[in-house]
């Protein structure tokens, strides 16, 4: 039982930055914009949340500023792809290089040093509850946060005025601007919600998951996040469903491995990709649905009429 | 147009001044795989340059080029040092191997030296720690400390060098506690403290209480000391990362050596050759043992000193492998090429090695 609870423990705070980074570009997705920065904007938000953390001594100042910080970064992107219509895809990956070097320039004064951990919650009573208590009651705050983020971003793009907007600026943005909507402003809002979520994931990796700043320790976890929005068919509780599975089958990996189960750990390191990648491809297997929540206008640059 | 010309001029005046200038010093030079500041294994190659600086003052001018891939990328990186005058030239990663010949066979009056490799030249010298010499004592520290007989142990890849580090700390352990357990989880990553974090967890899940790793970060050892467990460092002193949770930590320490090979060059006596150092050469250190009981940082202190003075040797015979052949006959340490190709867990160890 004690095993049990300590890799489901282990899984939610793996899939947390996933799930985090991936809701956001999700919703940038929706009104037509492909960040590929999302590597840089949790590089960036990693670093400084580290660091405000570290000045202040508060976890919740350094979440604060990781959000602020990837958000700021992805500002830069909305200016270059919104404003002066450059390539969405070359930029957002300029915009990883910018970010992963930034971060490692700014942090360079924060290596080998130990950072603030941001806590577990312990709630009187409900935290004892055997079992139930720790997985619902006892994980850090974030790892709440980004579920109901993921309900929140569902239910503002599917159920109020602002997410049809937001969804028909993606799929049709000269309509959406001849009905009168500002199609720039609304994606660059977007962009800067997405820019902050992946701030916040980066900081959740600096602060609650591994309290430590080095240089690259995203390690590819911006990429796995994007790669979650397009395999998750741009659903948010699809995307949700990617990322836990993703951690599930990483730490259940590690955890054959550890038992001495034979299996060549390589197969077991690629697993995550496969059992994912399979699952959602069976879960989409509803073309009609596919097609329906694809953005039709994602990456297009749009440039009003004058 | 005019204006332009000028400046340009100026600049390549300037610049030509600097190099006369720059010429004076000797310039040494260094590749690295990873970042400065990954904390662990360009760190302390990036500190022993440092120490190049500090010792040898303004008879050298060193520079460095970060985050190199291993591949075609090292090429043109060493290849540039070698055009931009430097007199010599470390290569830090196994992957440069390759490289580093071919760059050598250019530029023959250059002085190259590559960590971990195997391959010579009259130009190029190899050099390389024996880690598995602290691993040792890690192995018997870790079978005293342990309550349930059963360590962690968070490996990279499948190569040689993290084979022999897993064997040797296996017989520092079974020399100690015959019956102890060792589980083994590959992340295929020598950097992702994530994964790293969540292979500690997954292990201590499954009743290991000591975490040994042959990955760079501190997220393991933050681990430990969260749960109240013990683990060991690596590649650098991580002791402010788990105050209570340390017992020590295999560190690299080049210093001496950069300082030593760059001496060399200054004095015109550098030659080829092969440098495979341990502790009695100052180039694996292991941080102050902590948070253990006196008789148990006795037994390491001593067993540190007996491995200086060569009465130890981590690979002395009888040997025997997994499959229960004989590895190692008694009273006979294996060869350095033997341990250098090592690819087989000895007796003991229930993980099957990748291939």
């Amino acid at each position: 039982m004690n095993e049990l609870l300590s890799v489901i423990l282990t899984i939610i705070t793996a899939s947390t930055p996933l799930l985090l980074a991936a809701i956001g570009e999700l919703v940038v997705e929706r009104s037509g914009v492909l960040n590929l920065g999302v590597e840089g904007m949790m590089a960036i938000g990693a670093v400084c949340g580290f660091g405000a953390a570290l000045a202040t001594g508060s976890p919740l100042i350094g979440v604060v500023a990781a959000i602020a910080a990837g958000a700021a970064l992805s500002m830069l992107f909305g200016f270059m792809t919104l404003i002066l219509v450059s390539n969405q895809v070359a930029t957002g990956l300029a915009l990883t290089l910018l970010g992963l070097g930034l971060a490692g320039l700014v942090g360079e004064g924060y290596v080998g040093q130990p950072g603030v951990k941001l806590g577990k919650i312990d709630l009187p009573v409900l935290t004892d509850i055997p079992f139930i208590g720790p997985i619902v009651f006892g994980e850090d705050i974030l790892v709440y946060a980004a579920l109901a983020l993921m309900l929140a971003v569902a239910y503002v793009l599917f159920r109020t005025k602002m997410g049809l907007i937001i969804r028909a600026v993606g799929d049709s943005h000269q309509s959406a601007h001849a009905l009168g909507y500002g199609v720039v402003p609304v994606r660059y809002a977007c962009v800067v919600f997405g820019g902050g979520c992946a701030g916040l994931a980066g900081g959740y990796l600096s602060l609650a998951y591994t309290p430590q700043w080095i240089e690259n320790m995203t390690a590819g976890r911006g990429w796995i996040s994007l790669a979650l929005v397009v395999f998750g068919s741009w659903l948010p509780w699809r995307v949700a469903i990617g990322a836990y599975l993703f951690g599930t089958v990483m730490i259940l990996g590690f955890s054959l491995q550890a038992i001495g189960a034979g299996i060549p750990s390589q197969l077991l390191s690629s697993l995550p990709y496969i059992v994912t990648i399979v699952a959602l491809v069976v879960i989409s297997g509803n073309r009609a649905l596919t097609r329906a929540n694809t953005p039709a206008c994602l990456g297009q640059p749009f440039v009003p009429d004058r | 147009m005019k204006k332009w010309l000028a400046l340009a001029t100026i600049l390549a005046v300037g610049m030509t001044a600097g190099a006369a200038n720059a010429a004076d010093k000797l310039k040494a030079c260094w590749v690295y795989v990873g970042p400065v500041g990954d904390g662990g294994y360009t760190y302390q190659h990036d500190l022993g340059r440092k120490a190049v600086e500090k010792e040898l003052g303004d008879k050298v001018e060193t520079k460095y080029l970060e985050n190199v891939a291993e591949g075609p990328d090292a090429e043109r990186a060493i290849e540039r040092l070698a055009r931009e005058k430097c007199k010599i030239i470390f290569t830090t990663s196994f992957g440069f191997m390759d490289a580093t010949i071919k760059v050598a066979k250019k530029f023959p009056k250059v002085k190259f030296e590559h960590a971990t490799g195997y391959k010579q030249a009259p130009n190029v010298a190899t050099y390389n720690a024996r880690f598995y010499e602290g691993r040792y004592v890690m192995g018997q520290i870790a079978a005293k400390m342990s309550k349930s007989g059963v360590a962690g142990y968070i490996v990279s890849f499948p190569i040689p060098e993290v084979v022999m580090g897993i064997n040797s700390f296996m017989l520092g352990a079974q020399s100690v506690n015959p019956n102890f357990k060792v589980k083994i989880v590959w992340v295929n990553s020598w950097y992702d403290p994530g994964k790293e974090a969540d292979a500690a967890k997954v292990m201590f899940g499954q009743g290991a209480d000591i975490m040994v790793q042959h990955t760079d970060s501190t997220a393991a050892l933050q681990i430990a000391e969260e749960q109240g467990k013990l683990g060991f460092g690596q590649s650098s002193d991580m002791i402010k990362f788990a105050p209570k949770a340390q017992l020590s930590a295999n560190t690299d320490d080049w210093d001496g050596y950069y300082v030593q090979e760059v001496k060399k060059v200054l004095d015109g006596s550098w030659k080829s050759g092969d440098t495979w150092g341990g502790m009695a050469q100052g180039m694996v250190v292991l941080a102050p043992f902590t948070n253990m009981p006196d008789d148990v940082k006795k037994m390491a202190e001593d067993s540190v000193a007996k491995i200086k003075s060569g009465e130890l040797l981590p690979f002395k015979g009888p040997i025997t492998k997994q499959d229960g052949t004989v590895a190692g006959e008694a009273g006979k340490s294996l060869s350095d090429q033997d341990i250098n190709s090592m690819n087989w867990y000895v007796k003991g160890i229930d993980d099957k090695l990748p291939q």
